[in-house]
């Protein structure tokens, strides 16, 4: 890698939307991806994660608006003349090529002499633990391996913009954490511009700096991986962020910061969400805010334990209510409460959220 | 951006400027001088008509160098401006002068007319198509891809050129006023004669009209071949036989074969001197008659000659259906002949209708058989044939039977089209199959071996027969042996001047080979670019490029002959006599093959792998040769294997096109066989399979195999549909 000259620059969406004659795939979105840090796409399969991708490669032009890369703009550039590259979620690695030649090819094609671009190929896939792999065809190597070689195929054009397309779906669980953290800190080292799509919040919360949760073809929110967490907008961004309790509330009253909201039977005292201005609500609670008492208060909901699993480092408890099923994370794993027996759910503030109701 | 434009922009000028600009090899007109003019000189000369062409080539020059924000409006413009002017100039000005004499009513009397285009005018004509697709793109179409555009570009204008305006003649020229009949009048009498619709054959004594008879005959032989096709398929994907690979060369064997080759085997065995004839006659005291000659020889012939189609269909189609559906229903409670008639039976349905279909439109454009076999019982295609080349030499007749013929086989494929759908191919999976398919039914099995069986005996009989053919003095009358027929086909001589092709074959051997060999890896690039743009590129008017390329496949060879001879025997696109026509005659008819087997392999490679290597900076053209390319070899194979052979083997088209100078291989041994003289044809025509099986092997051998280690097998089904456009 030469270190002279590197531009790096951040990408820009301007209500860009695409159309496949009736279907909008992606509508009017605008956002920003700051020079230097990891925006993740996060949103369910057919979101238009994909499309809003390969808007950004330039293999998909957009049906109106604008995009910039590092402040130009490039609506109208294809993709071979962007400086962007890309980690397909197939990998795409040349079936015919060999792991070196793979690597090198985007040098080749811009004229790198052959001396040089291999060394250059060699640096990268040392610099993704595969040195000593360079003779390989990719059908001899393993799924793991075969991802380092598309994400250092992608690396050693140093481009101005770096994309992943759901890069770690095709692995398996334990390889896919490894995976994830490698790829971060690869990221953070070479202070690459990167933007990744994914289906799994807890893979986006771990890689990134921002994330933009979409929706059905528009963005649902935007922002750091715990404001997300703790401050989701709407009822579908909780659901999506993993915050899986979701019961019907109503705002009882509202002073000095703080909302009164009841929620079945309890009724609990919360700083004022921003965002909430009708009084019917949705209470969103993180498994890990609810603790199991034995004691009745104003504030806690009287429960029945349905399910009682032990998982080693936590319990998981299945609790039923009259506010609907409540799903518990209990990280205290020496006192399990069994099945059958009643109790009070108490919610610690800072893992509850309140949305609008509906959606 | 820059680079492309610059180079075209010179090769349009030195087309113009410096190229002889008209003729091709037979030019007509008597150089004055070592080189023939240019179109600057003919301009300055007494063809003052091509000096406007030098503005539309001017007319980008400023806007390229400048590279001005209107580069692309001005290359629209220029190339736009000079295609319209060529074609205005081209067809307003024949060898003889004014094509309309209105025109020299306006601008006076020419003092002489200009002979066809030439070098130069088509290197100029390909700048100007270029400009504007060049244009086109710098103005954002296809993103920006200068390499689609201009290979859309390229492909709509050749197919138009090649395809479409010739068989447009070919209705015009069926409208041609006959002595005072006008234009209108004459058209509906050509169209309805009686000798074309009459159905006196039911209602009395008189023939039918040939119409009849072309659509009797491929109904009987789409129904036939499909039913034969079935049972080898069935055989071959669903019991145990023993001898798959006798199956498989029968399948290869029609491709290698000129299409009268068969004809001429069951005239060994049932003509008047045949074989089996004389035993009949010698143990039964039959008569010796000509009773094969008609409808019964065409039937059988095509019958031989097109199963192995129908079986190539048909085989995709039988192991295209999982056999994960039959074990459900097995595991529903359905025994063999329930699972055969509610699950397979069905599936198998529309690839049926679909063979039916091929076989039909295969009959009806063949030409070699009905031609060999035929005897009173005329066709279509040959009664165009001896309209235009017979006594009667009366090309409104053929137009006329052609645009008949035409709307039968077109009809015949839009139906297939509809039918079948365009998404046919990219089902095609290297997947492998889960699971055993269902045995058949035992009754079903006895059915289709007893079926199978004694054809394909039969046919390799006939193989036997024509290789054993070549070697007799004179079949049936006396079968000694002889190496005569070879010797005066393929005779060699030496004396003081060296070696001597005293072999009366060589001649047309050589042509058909050169012929071949220029226009198989010509028809290749053309249909794996097509088959390119058609599954990556998405276009407007995607859909109706596709269709349009794949219909010139629907027209039968004798109405591409009958319309290239009407449209490039003068100026502005004078052909006739060379060995060019035959090549791009053999590219516009063959293209489509190739079109096939690119589609199906290309939809099988992940469309991700040619992205990626566009956003690592490839641009299309490198993108196709580095990555595309090397994925296609099988492809590339079969495409260059088809259309070669199939340039060879081909007769319909070519015998309107050969010439004195340029005479081909098929031509040659049917005009052998219309004297009697089958020993020669015989031999000529083994000679024939044998080369082309070596070329097949040569050309697997020259492209080679792609390595990619874990290599997917390449699927029958893929080859069955490349053969059953
Ligand atoms: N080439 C295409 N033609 C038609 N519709 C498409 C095409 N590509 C994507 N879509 C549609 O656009 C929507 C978004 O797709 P995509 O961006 O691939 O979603 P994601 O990657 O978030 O799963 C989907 O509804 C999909 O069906
Ligand atoms: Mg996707």
């Amino acid at each position: 890698m030469t270190e002279s000259a590197k531009k790096i620059g951040g990408v820009e969406f301007r209500s860009v939307s695409r159309r496949y004659g009736k279907v909008t795939a992606v509508d009017q979105i605008s956002f920003k991806v700051e020079p230097g840090t990891l925006v993740t796409l996060l949103g369910p399969s057919g979101c238009g994660k994909t499309t809003t991708l390969r808007m950004i490669a330039g293999l998909e032009a957009p049906s109106e608006g604008t995009i910039l890369i590092g402040g130009r703009d490039v609506t109208l550039l294809p993709a071979t003349d962007r400086d962007v590259t890309m980690v397909f979620q197939s990998y795409a690695l040349f079936p015919h090529m060999n792991v070196l030649d793979n690597v090198a090819f985007g040098l080749e094609v811009s004229g790198v002499p052959k001396a040089q671009r291999e060394a250059q190929a060699m640096q990268g896939l040392a610099m993704v633990g595969l040195a000593g792999f360079e003779n390989r065809l990719p059908s001899e190597l393993s799924g793991g391996q075969q991802q380092r070689v598309a994400v250092a195929r992608a690396l050693v054009l140093e481009p101005e913009v770096l994309l992943f397309d759901e890069p770690l779906s095709n692995l398996d669980a334990k390889l896919r954490r490894k995976m994830r953290d490698d790829i971060r800190e690869l990221q953070s080292k070479l202070g690459l511009t990167s933007v990744y799509v994914t289906h799994d919040q807890e893979e986006a919360l771990a890689v990134s700096d921002r994330i933009i949760v979409m929706n059905r073809a528009v963005i649902a929110q935007e922002g750091s991986p715990s404001d997300l967490y703790r401050r989701p907008v709407s009822r579908f961004v909780a659901d999506f962020m993993g915050i899986s309790n979701l019961l019907d509330g109503i705002v009882i009253a509202r002073a000095d910061g703080r909302v009164k909201v009841r929620c079945g039977e309890a009724t609990l005292d919360l700083p004022a969400p921003t965002a909430t201005a009708a009084d019917d609500v949705t209470v969103a609670i993180r498994p890990q805010g609810i603790r199991l008492e034995a004691e009745a208060a104003p504030d806690r909901l009287p429960v029945t334990v349905r399910k009682a699993t032990y998982l080693g480092s936590h319990l998981e408890y299945v609790l039923d209510s009259d506010a609907g099923e409540l799903f518990v994370v209990d990280p205290t794993s020496e006192r399990a409460v069994p099945p059958g027996s009643g109790a009070w759910a108490a919610f610690r503030h800072d893992g509850v959220a309140l949305v609008p109701r509906g959606e | 951006m820059f680079r492309s434009h610059i180079l075209w922009l010179i090769i349009g000028w030195i087309g113009w400027a410096i190229v002889p600009w008209y003729g091709f090899a037979s030019t007509r007109r008597p150089a004055t001088g070592d080189w023939p003019p240019s179109g600057l000189l003919a301009g300055l000369g007494d063809a003052p008509w091509l000096l406007p062409l030098a503005l539309f080539l001017a007319l980008p020059v400023p806007f390229v160098l400048a590279r001005s924000r209107h580069t692309g409006l001005a290359l629209i413009v220029g190339g736009l401006g000079g295609l319209v002017w060529m074609m205005l100039e081209g067809s307003a000005i024949t060898h003889k002068g004014w094509a309309w004499a209105s025109l020299a009513g306006l601008f006076g009397r020419l003092p002489e007319g200009q002979p066809g285009m030439g070098f130069g005018a088509m290197i100029t004509a390909l700048a100007f198509l270029f400009f504007f697709t060049m244009g086109l793109a710098a103005r954002g179409a296809m993103k920006g891809d200068r390499f689609t555009t201009g290979a859309i570009g390229f492909l709509v204008a050749s197919i138009a050129l090649f395809v479409f305006w010739p068989v447009s003649t070919v209705f015009s020229q069926a409208m041609l006023p006959d002595g005072d009949i006008s234009g209108a009048t004459a058209l509906y009498n050509r169209l309805t004669a009686r000798d074309i619709w009459s159905l006196g054959c039911i209602t009395g004594d008189t023939r039918c009209g040939v119409v009849w008879n072309s659509v009797v005959l491929g109904t009987l032989c789409g129904v036939i071949t499909t039913v034969l096709g079935l049972a080898f398929a069935l055989v071959a994907a669903r019991t145990d036989f023993p001898y798959q690979r006798a199956l498989r060369l029968l399948s290869v064997l029609p491709i290698i074969t000129p299409p009268f080759v068969i004809g001429l085997a069951v005239i060994l065995l049932f003509g008047r001197n045949g074989t089996v004839t004389l035993f009949l006659a010698e143990n039964f005291g039959l008569t010796a008659t000509r009773w094969i000659y008609g409808l019964p020889g065409i039937l059988l012939t095509q019958t031989l000659a097109f199963t192995p189609i129908a079986f190539l269909v048909l085989i995709g189609v039988v192991q295209g259906i999982a056999p994960s559906m039959e074990e459900a229903a097995q595991t529903l409670r359905a025994g063999r002949w329930q699972t055969f008639r509610r699950v397979t039976w069905p599936l198998m349905r529309p690839g049926l209708a679909n063979a039916f279909l091929v076989g039909f439109i295969e009959s009806l454009a063949d030409f070699g058989n009905p031609l060999v076999m035929g005897g009173g019982y005329e066709v279509l295609s040959t009664k165009i044939f001896y309209a235009v080349v017979g006594a009667q030499n009366d090309p409104g007749r053929a137009a006329a039977l052609g645009i008949v013929l035409l709307a039968l086989c077109v009809g015949a494929f839009l139906v297939q089209h509809r039918w079948v759908g365009s998404g046919s191919y990219t089902t095609v999976g290297g997947k492998g199959f889960a699971g055993t398919p269902a045995e058949l039914p035992v009754w079903l099995k006895r059915a289709v071996y007893g079926t199978a069986i004694p054809w394909a005996a039969f046919t390799f009989l006939l193989y036997g027969l024509i290789l054993y053919g070549g070697f007799v003095e004179n079949w049936g009358r006396n079968n000694t042996f002889t190496l005569r027929h070879y010797v005066t086909a393929f005779g060699l001589d030496w004396n003081q001047y060296g070696l001597l092709w005293t072999g009366r074959a060589w001649n047309s051997l050589f042509t058909t080979l050169e012929v071949s060999a220029i226009a198989a890896p010509l028809t290749a690039a053309l249909g794996l670019i097509t088959a390119y743009l058609l599954v990556r590129q998405r276009f407007a008017g995607r859909a109706t490029f596709e269709f349009m390329t794949m219909l010139s496949f629907a027209i039968p060879g004798t109405v591409i002959g009958v319309a290239y001879i009407l449209a490039f025997n003068q100026p502005p696109v004078e052909l006739t006599g060379t060995a060019a026509i035959l090549v791009v005659c053999f590219v516009f008819r063959n293209m489509p093959v190739s079109i096939r087997a690119g589609v199906a392999s290309m939809s099988q490679l992940d469309k991700n792998l040619d992205e990626c290597a566009l956003t690592l900076g490839a641009n299309s053209a490198q993108t196709i040769r580095r990555v595309i390319v090397p994925l296609l070899r099988p492809a590339i194979v079969a495409a260059l294997v088809y259309s070669f052979v199939r340039a060879i083997t081909s007769v319909s088209a070519v015998i309107f096109l050969v010439s004195a100078r340029h005479d081909m291989a098929t031509s040659y041994i049917v005009g052998r066989v219309e004297i009697g003289d089958f020993g020669l044809a015989i031999a000529y025509s083994s000679v024939l399979v044998v080369l082309m099986g070596l070329a097949i092997i040569f050309i697997q051998w020259a492209v080679g195999e792609r390595r990619i280690a874990r290599p997917t097998p390449q699927a029958p089904a893929a080859r069955a549909q490349e053969v059953a456009a």
